[in-house]
């Protein structure tokens, strides 16, 4: 009898399955996904139709006004004519001043090809350092690119990039000769040949040697527009690196003195606004320096800048040194290595992994704060828009297209500077997840 | 065993100072005392020389002469007649005032964006990461000067009111929103003390009732407690804290005799109660809305920092989801908030600086700013600014670190 229920069932009992039923329309598709994302609540649909009714009158009055844009008109009263009345913004102002928004109302229009060529090869120069992957010779470039951009940007006189080269390259040279014996002769040794080849190369350079140079000479105050923020931002963010790391390691030192002036100059710095620094650049540092010198307002603010920057990096970097377990510190006291093997062989190259979000961060807040120097009537994309353009007679009166583009072109570097600074974390996490 | 353990008692030799650890760092920082001591005298040298040549000396005595100029927006009185160190204190309110404000409006923004961002709304969510990333990857200075600008394009100019059918009309016959900035209502007092009753030792007499509510308000909480610890019943204080709070106020300002002075277009322009000039709205809130952002972000990595199990474990224990949060999570996510926040409201302080770009006086516009280019003082007056700002944010991270210590986690 046990085998007879197997085998033979009762009629009432199905022998095969039915065929799989669509869940109900309100618990498949799109539908369950608005009713779990959107109305899960009577609250949650509250906030839906709020968000709607943002979202709408966002786009209601900003599309018409971008969609219907003009973009090849002269002057304003002339785009208006075009408008005829109608929603539309007026970017031939982008346009016709394109090349003030990017370098400045003064720089030679003739040139314009070499700042562009610089912000080109600045990619070329920046990839080995971003992208691990690449090949490393290509690091030799990155080293020759301060010279390059230098020559291209400023141009004049070949003789002078050269130097500073040959100064770069001696003061190498005398490092590696001396750091066999102590990493502290090997660097103030290669410091020194740089400074005394500089110093007996800048007596040679004869004088007006930039007169009939192949790239005419433009002088840093005719620097302008975005370039002027693209060149404060990378050339401050590159000086103020090995400056905050240099700052982070004296604020831990056990030398009481040089820690005490570490931790005065970043608390300094920190406490005060980079309005006033800039400040002190226009209008104190001249007499700083001795009578007679005339150090042009460029490289007074991208010291100032620097200084600023390199105070918060160096406070990232020590949230780095701080959060590194003590073994690691003695670690590489029992190998027996020297205070300088220790942070360039252990300490630093994990500190610097843990800081880089971190260092991102200033760096992109650095890239924005770089609009502040409109204050002190630099011309960058801010300040030529405050100055130059709202007093330009066809232009009079046209705010929104020109601040919406100077916002896209910082919403542009930065968003995708953060975005590179997230991949660069998941790149770098070597721990076991 | 002492033998090895005694440092070597040979004679000393010159070159322990390169080669011995014992006297390196000695030798490191004779040689980095020299060099800053030659940096600060060179400085010190150049700057003489070129003050003696330019003809100047440092004095501090302009402070004391009159500013000769005007400052729209103040909370104190002033003219043109008045001292350069009264301009920089009218400039020092301003600073505080706009702080504070933009301190207030910036966490209100951020504490909503932060929640919304974790919201299982994903509508929300997006808008909300779309609010943080525009904001936080724009320079504020862009902010400011864009909503300034809508200020002065957008808002009617005071004529507009005007007529029998005017083109723009006041919100409830209260508010005036004009391109010059907008007027409110103002307090004041028929039966106060000081200048035509108005004086400022009235609003003394309001904040100390206020003061005194609020340390009545605590004793009443704290002996609820007490009661709910010894009995476990808690009474219900609820009544009793609200008619602490508003009725001594209330029956304070009716004693002074409260009315409020309505802005009216008088002319061309409006006058009687409180005009919050265009340069401090802007100013406050593109602060708010960039900081907000930022704070937007340390609020969303707090809660998320409070553990899952956290909030389960209160929930198996029984709490309601409301004192979960009140109990639970915001204790310890407030650890972590609390910190990045109050860098933020440090960072507001510094960035109200910018309000130089828009004409508003804080301290930066009149110290840093007008009296700087009157005087011709630069070295003075840039050292005062950074000394006021040195104040400020060293107070608010003595205040941090003393927070800091109380909160944290008692380990061992």
């Amino acid at each position: 009898m046990v085998e007879n229920t197997t085998t033979h069932s009762a009629a009432f009992v199905r022998t095969e399955t039915l065929p799989e039923l669509d869940p109900p329309v309100t618990e498949r598709g799109i539908v369950k996904w608005m009713r779990e994302n959107l109305f899960s609540t009577i609250p949650n649909a509250i906030l839906t139709l709020l968000a709607f009714v943002v979202i709408y009158s966002i786009l209601s009055s900003a599309l018409p006004w971008i969609l219907g844009g003009v973009w090849t008109t002269s002057s304003l009263s002339e785009c208006r004519e075009v408008l005829d009345g109608a929603t539309g913004a007026c970017f031939s102002v982008l346009t016709e001043r394109w090349n003030q928004l990017m370098f400045g109302f003064v720089y030679p229009s003739d040139q314009y090809w070499r700042p562009t060529l610089a912000f080109v090869l600045l990619f070329v120069a920046a990839a080995p350092v971003m992208f691990f992957d690449l090949p490393r010779k290509l690091l030799i470039f990155t080293a020759l690119f301060p010279f390059i951009a230098y020559y291209l940007i400023w141009g004049g006189t070949i003789l002078v990039p050269i130097l500073a080269l040959v100064g770069v390259i001696g003061g190498v040279m005398v490092y590696r000769k001396l750091v066999q014996s102590s990493f502290a002769m090997g660097f103030f040794g290669g410091v020194i040949a740089a400074v005394a080849i500089w110093f007996i190369g800048g007596l040679l350079i004869p004088e007006g040697a930039s007169d009939n140079a192949a790239l005419q000479a433009v002088p840093s105050r005719d620097l302008g527009g975005f370039m002027l923020n693209m060149m404060l931002g990378v050339v401050c963010v590159s000086l103020s690196i090995p400056l905050g790391i240099a700052l982070a390691l004296g604020r831990q030192s056990s030398m009481p003195l040089i820690k005490w002036i570490c931790v005065i100059f970043i608390e300094f710095i920190r406490g005060v606004p980079l309005i006033t620094l800039l400040f002190v650049a226009s209008v104190m540092l001249a007499y700083l320096f001795p009578p007679g010198t005339t150090t042009d307002l460029f490289l007074r603010v991208v010291i100032m800048i620097t200084m600023f920057s390199s105070a918060y990096i160096a406070e990232v970097i020590r949230g780095g040194l701080a959060a590194l377990p003590k073994g690691q510190y003695e670690a590489a006291d029992s190998l027996g290595l020297d205070y300088a093997q220790a942070m360039r062989l252990i300490i630093l190259p994990q500190a610097l992994k843990i800081s880089i979000p971190g260092i991102v961060n200033i760096a992109v807040g650095l890239f924005k704060d770089t609009t502040l120097v409109s204050v002190i009537s630099m011309f960058d994309v801010v300040g030529m828009i405050r100055g130059p353009l709202s007093a330009a007679t066809e232009w009079n009166g046209i705010y929104w297209e020109l601040y919406g583009f100077a916002a896209l072109l910082f919403f542009v570097v930065c968003y995708g500077i953060s975005q590179y600074s997230q991949w660069l974390e998941r790149r770098l996490a070597t721990d076991h997840r | 065993m002492s033998a090895i353990t005694d440092p070597p008692q040979g004679s000393f030799s010159l070159s322990m100072l390169i080669n011995d650890t014992r006297y390196r760092s000695y030798t490191f920082q004779a040689v980095a005392a020299i060099i800053l001591a030659l940096c600060l005298g060179f400085f010190y040298l150049n700057v003489s020389t070129n003050l003696a040549a330019a003809g100047l000396n440092i004095s501090y005595e302009f402070l004391g002469s009159p500013a000769g100029y005007d400052i729209n927006q103040r909370l104190i009185e002033y003219d043109s007649q008045s001292s350069n160190a009264r301009a920089a204190m009218v400039g020092i309110l301003n600073t505080l005032l706009v702080a504070f404000l933009a301190c207030v409006t910036a966490t209100f923004f951020g504490v909503i964006a932060g929640v919304l961002r974790l919201s299982n709304n994903w509508l929300v969510r997006k808008l909300m990461a779309f609010y943080v990333e525009i904001f936080r990857n724009i320079p504020v200075l862009i902010w400011i000067l864009i909503i300034f600008t809508i200020m002065i394009a957008v808002l009617p100019g005071p004529r507009a009111f005007r007529g029998d059918e005017p083109e723009a009309s006041m919100l409830f016959d209260l508010f005036a929103f004009t391109n010059r900035g907008v007027y409110t209502p103002g307090p004041y007092f028929t039966r106060g003390l000081g200048p035509e009753g108005n004086g400022g030792i009235n609003w003394l007499f309001v904040i100390g009732v206020l003061i005194a509510s609020f340390f009545a308000t605590r004793m009443v909480t704290s002996r609820a407690n007490a009661t709910q610890e010894a009995t476990g019943v808690r009474p219900n204080t609820l009544w009793t804290n609200l008619a602490i709070w508003f009725l001594p106020v209330i029956v304070l300002l009716f004693v002074l005799g409260l009315k409020w002075d309505i802005p009216e277009l008088k002319g061309f322009n409006f006058a009687g109660g409180i005009k919050v000039g265009g340069p401090l709205i802007a100013l406050w809130f593109a602060l708010s809305i960039y900081t907000g952002a930022f704070i937007a972000e340390n609020v969303r990595a707090g809660i998320q920092a409070v553990s899952k199990g956290q909030t389960e474990a209160a929930g198996a224990l029984g709490l309601r989801s409301g004192r979960i949060m009140s109990l639970v999570v915001l204790p310890q996510a407030l650890r972590v908030i609390i910190p990045p926040l109050i860098s933020q409201y440090l960072n507001i302080t510094k960035n109200s600086s910018l309000a130089i770009a828009v004409g508003y006086a804080d301290i930066t516009a009149t110290l840093g700013g007008i009296t700087l280019n009157q005087t011709g003082r630069a070295i003075e007056c840039v050292l005062l600014l950074m000394l006021f700002y040195l104040t400020i944010s060293l107070l608010i991270s003595t205040f941090m670190n003393i927070y800091n210590n109380a909160v944290k986690l008692k380990e061992r």
